[in-house]
């Protein structure tokens, strides 16, 4: 933190709220950090000579003569090799007992790649689970969330996944983590022996909410250093997103600004999107790759979070257990990786496409003699063989404890095609047919 | 002498501005933070303070900083060169900026001012000119660009000097004019203009009367949009937005596509820039970058600049037209730039329409939308702008504010539907609730039935009928079982799947199908529509099932292969005899 020898101290807040305090102070600069009480703040309005500070870990008894020092500039984190196998709070402080990290100190919250400069994402991260693989190929340089009800696995999921894929650094941003989370991904991380490769900036339950809104920034700042700096490929996991944008919604309430849809402030979309655009495939190889979570209330889509992810990330995976192999499957229907198209049949066999719409198809086909079913009506033969198929389908290649090679998923659908149908049911291209065509 | 001013106050890219002299609405004016300039746009006007959004981060902005401003509104920079460029929501040149990340205040060049273009003299010494008329013309790639008067000159003018034929960069003086009081005018290969006011200089906009091609069958066949039209795609996440939008960027028969991605992911843009060097355009086997221009705007750049982008590349596409050339101008997505206007509108502490947005966002984006049409210009010859724009609806609510107001707007609904795209039925265009009001024109009526065969157009209504009964008859095999209702239910719901199988569905990827042309579509139409006119009599409904499911994969084959191939002969040949040998 700067000298604050030089610095000019205040001691007159002039108005308190749960999240902000306002005080009458001069030549001080927008996003600027400041010391209140102590804690950490950030201006976060200017009025004439009135500046309003959004303090991160609340305003629970600060007194109205509390001494405020200005810090010069926007918050840092200190980038260098230093940060690998290291866990920090929202501040960029060490948790982990180890000394602080010395190296370059950044602004976090950085600028945009210019789109110009980017590279089309053109590189599977293969994750051996179907779902993913097969219907929903992740590519780096993507960004992702998986959709999942509170009571889903999905930080498991997630961890499975990022330790599964090839990549030079994973980033973890935990943002109101339960303690037990936290314990968890880290006992993940060492027991797979991967620790060196992994960084951590966590804020779990028991801390102040605002403090999270640092989380995003700090995690994507020092995944940017191993990316543009060191060409390295860096999977960053941030979860729970919903809990960052309900963070932004109780500053925005404590500023009395109009909320737009679900309370949420009308700037979530820019927010969220600024935090999932640091995405990205650079030209000299390096690539920053966004795993999310956004929890869902009972599955609901359509409230302002989830939705307005949905419009910024590429794609989404939903995650759901299926009643009849009463498996956690990925969702085929409500999950869409947006750059699957970039790496399925270029980079993979080129039946993949064609065999992935057609198992989905099929999938759907069955929900449909469900309906048929519950609504008590005889279920012609096609019928009949959907369901059987469907059930095969979820065990073998939708269920997230499958773990496959791709070609080895594209194999097992073709021997449940020839198992269940005909080769004009499939409704496959026919000279793909011709190649791979199993049974009769 | 200019107005100066200093900041007072700063919410975000909001900044608050104390005035020393006049300012107006919409002006532009650049604040020095540290050094830098940034630009903002007055959106507000209190007594002595300016209300001003800044088109940057306002990070390490002070109170007291210094702005200055600069008597203009926000212009674009129109001129040969604007094709296969590439630029930001305030036209700045990406490709020419230093950096892989974007600098703030780093403001870059639309034009280049050292090329040079092989310039031909269109008007004569003498000639009585006026704003917009053509005076002569360069080859920009193959296009003929015709160098204007500029639409800002008002009254009429003789040309008193033109330069001769030859080799000039943009900055060359091409032609001297004269004015009403005998004042002389230079005039160079590029103008600026306004961006929020739309470009006049035309005699008149009539009623489009033709329609313009996208290849894609759920528009061209069953709602087509006029050349000069509007319509606009809502729909919710995933259901294939953006992969219709660049189907009709790569297949649309326009002379010119600029493509504003405003507010959306970066690398859907990527994607355009990897893409289309590569892509030859379908109609005149040129690439497809020689006839683009890219407004693009990503989610992460600067909101304000994001609202910007629509108009910027709503100018770039009157220009054209005003050269008598077709224009396409596709806006992925137009409720970004709506979520731009709430995003001020809630700093300014305005009071609130529906949703938060702000209560004219109405009559702003009929405004935009009004930009777009088919123009006769002063010399009798006609240019358009066609406008297609997509919708974000929250929560894929078609209910919501901004695509109501667009359905007001907006003359072709297409509506992506996200039952349709759980089923991989893409384009998951409803065929239903969908509508192209171009189809109420008699002229375009008349001009379909004539170009493309006589009773077309009944011949779609019929299909539509077919998918609407189909639709119905599904319902009540749904409520009351495959053996609840009588054969003829199955057999024309199977008929509408025929129809949405083989015409509505269509494979954006397959390197065949993606495109289709006029007449493989009359042709495809023709085959379905004959089927459907056929009664047939089936045992049960499982033997209608498996024969309309050989239909349709034999047709579905003869979309996936090269038009009157052997393949595709082959495959009617087959589909025939299973007609032949049919109930």
């Amino acid at each position: 933190m700067a000298n604050k020898a030089f610095q000019k101290i205040y001691t007159q807040l002039e108005a308190i709220t749960k999240a902000t305090v306002s005080l009458k102070a001069s030549g001080v600069s927008n996003d600027e950090l400041a010391l209140v009480d102590g804690r950490l703040a950030q201006v976060v309005k200017t009025k004439g000579d009135l500046v309003t500070l959004q303090i991160f870990a609340g305003t629970e008894g600060i007194p109205t003569n509390a001494e405020v020092v200005f810090l010069g500039g926007a918050p840092t984190l200190n980038v260098s090799d230093d940060l690998a196998g290291r866990f920090f709070n929202a501040y960029g402080e060490p948790i982990d007992g180890g000394p602080a990290v010395e190296g370059k100190t950044v602004e976090i919250g950085g600028p945009s790649v210019n789109p110009y400069k980017r590279r089309q994402p053109s590189q599977i991260i293969p994750t051996g689970i179907a779902g993913i693989d097969l219907n929903n190929t992740l590519v780096s340089g993507q960004k992702i969330p998986f959709f999942a009800d509170p009571d889903q696995p999905y930080n498991n999921v997630m961890a499975q996944v990022a330790l599964r894929a090839d990549v030079d650094k994973i980033i973890l941003g935990g943002m109101g983590l339960s303690n037990d989370d936290y314990l968890y991904f880290k006992h993940e991380f060492e027991a797979a022996g991967a620790l060196d490769k992994i960084i951590s900036f966590v804020n779990t339950t028991e801390q102040p909410p605002v403090e999270r809104l640092l989380i995003p920034d700090m995690a994507l700042t020092a995944a940017e250093y191993f990316a543009v700096e060191k060409n390295e490929k860096v999977l960053v996991l941030l979860t729970d997103m919903t809990l960052y944008a309900d963070a932004l919604s109780i500053v925005s309430n404590r500023m009395d600004q109009i909320p737009s849809k679900d309370s949420m402030p009308g700037s979530l979309y820019s927010d969220l999107a600024k935090i999932y655009e640091k995405a990205v495939q650079l030209p000299d190889g390096g690539s920053i790759t966004i795993i999310a979570v956004t929890t869902l209330n009972d599955g609901d889509i359509t409230h302002a979070i989830p939705d307005n992810t949905g419009y910024i990330t590429e794609g989404q995976l939903f995650l759901r257990t299926d009643p009849d192999s009463g498996k956690v499957i990925i969702d085929p229907f409500r999950s869409l990786s947006r750059l699957k198209q970039l790496v399925q049949g270029k980079k993979t066999r080129k039946d993949h496409g064609q065999v992935m719409n057609a198992s989905v198809r099929l999938y759907a086909d069955a929900q449909n003699a469900k309906t048929k079913l519950e609504n008590g009506f005889d279920l012609s033969d096609y019928d009949l063989r959907c369901l059987d198929y469907a059930k095969a389908y979820a065990t073998r290649l939708l269920a997230i404890d499958v773990n496959l090679k791709i070609d080895d998923m594209l194999d097992t659908a073709w021997e449940l095609f020839g198992t269940y149908f005909t080769k004009a049911e499939t409704g496959i291209k026919q000279e793909l047919i011709d190649t791979y065509w199993k049974g009769n | 002498m200019k107005t100066t001013g200093k900041v007072t106050g700063i919410v975000s890219n909001l900044v608050t501005v104390e005035v020393n002299g006049p300012v107006s609405q919409n002006e532009i004016c650049f604040i020095t933070v540290e050094g830098t300039k940034l630009m903002a746009e007055v959106i507000k006007v209190n007594g002595k303070n300016a209300a001003v959004q800044v088109f940057e981060s306002t990070r390490g902005l002070k109170n007291g900083d210094m702005v200055e401003f600069e008597d203009r509104m926000l212009e674009a920079t129109l001129g040969p060169g604007l094709l296969s460029s590439s630029y930001d929501g305030l036209q700045n040149d990406l490709t020419t900026m230093t950096g892989v990340f974007l600098q703030k205040g780093e403001y870059t060049d639309p034009l280049n001012h050292e090329k040079l273009w092989d310039f031909t003299p269109i008007a004569r010494p003498g000639d009585k000119v006026v704003a917009a008329d053509w005076l002569g013309e360069v080859k920009e790639g193959w296009l003929p660009h015709k160098i204007m008067v500029p639409f800002a000159f008002k009254g009429e003018y003789t040309v008193k000097s033109i330069a001769e034929a030859g080799q000039y960069n943009i900055d060359k003086v091409v032609a001297t004019l004269t004015d009403a009081s005998g004042e002389e005018v230079e005039v160079t290969m590029w103008q600026k203009w306004p961006v929020k006011v739309a470009v006049k200089g035309y005699q008149e906009k009539p009623r489009p009367s033709k329609i313009m091609e996208t290849g894609v069958r759920a528009i061209d066949t069953l709602n087509p949009i006029a050349e000069g039209g509007t319509g606009f795609i809502p729909g919710p996440f995933g259901c294939g937005k953006t992969v219709l939008q660049h189907a009709i960027a790569k297949q649309g028969d326009a002379d010119v596509i600029v493509m504003a991605a405003c507010g959306e992911r970066a690398n859907e843009v990527v994607e355009i820039f990897a893409e289309f060097p590569e892509l030859i355009d379908p109609h005149t086997g040129r690439h497809l970058m020689e006839r683009t221009t890219i407004i693009c705007n990503t989610s992460n750049m600067p909101v304000a600049a994001r609202e910007a982008s629509v108009y910027t590349a709503m100018t770039i596409c009157e220009y054209y037209r005003a050269m008598g050339l077709k224009v396409l101008l596709l806006a992925d997505s137009t409720s970004r730039w709506a979520q731009a206007l709430r995003e001020m509108s809630n700093r300014m502490e305005e009071l609130p329409g529906a949703d938060a947005f702000p209560v004219d966002l109405s009559a702003i984006i009929s405004n935009f939308y009004a930009r777009a049409g088919m123009v006769v210009l002063n010399n009798g010859q006609t240019g358009a702008v066609t406008f297609i724009g997509t919708v974000s609806p929250a929560g894929g609510n078609l209910k919501e504010p901004v695509t109501e107001s667009t359905k007001k707007a907006a003359r072709c609904f297409y509506a992506l539907e996200q039952n349709r795209a759980d089923q991989k039925r893409y384009p998951a265009v409803n065929p239903i609730d969908s509508y192209s009001k171009y189809l109420e024109y008699p002229e375009i009526r008349e001009y379909l039935n004539e170009t493309i065969m006589p009773g077309w157009v009944n011949m779609v209504e019929k299909a539509k009928n077919i998918i609407r009964k189909g639709k119905e008859a599904n319902d009540q095999i749904n409520i009351l079982g495959d053996d609840g209702v009588p054969m003829s239910y199955h057999e024309i719901f199977w008929k509408s799947e025929l129809v949405d199988f083989v015409i509505l569905q269509q494979d954006a990827f397959d390197e065949i199908d993606a495109l289709c042309p006029l007449e493989r579509q009359k042709y495809m139409l023709e085959i379905v529509m004959g089927i459907c006119d056929r009664d047939f009599t089936f045992e049960d409904f499982e033997e209608c099932r498996t024969y309309f499911k050989e239909l349709i994969n034999a047709l579905r084959q003869m979309n996936y292969s090269e038009f009157k191939s052997e393949r595709f002969y082959e495959y009617q040949e087959k589909l025939n005899n299973l007609l032949s040998n049919g109930k």
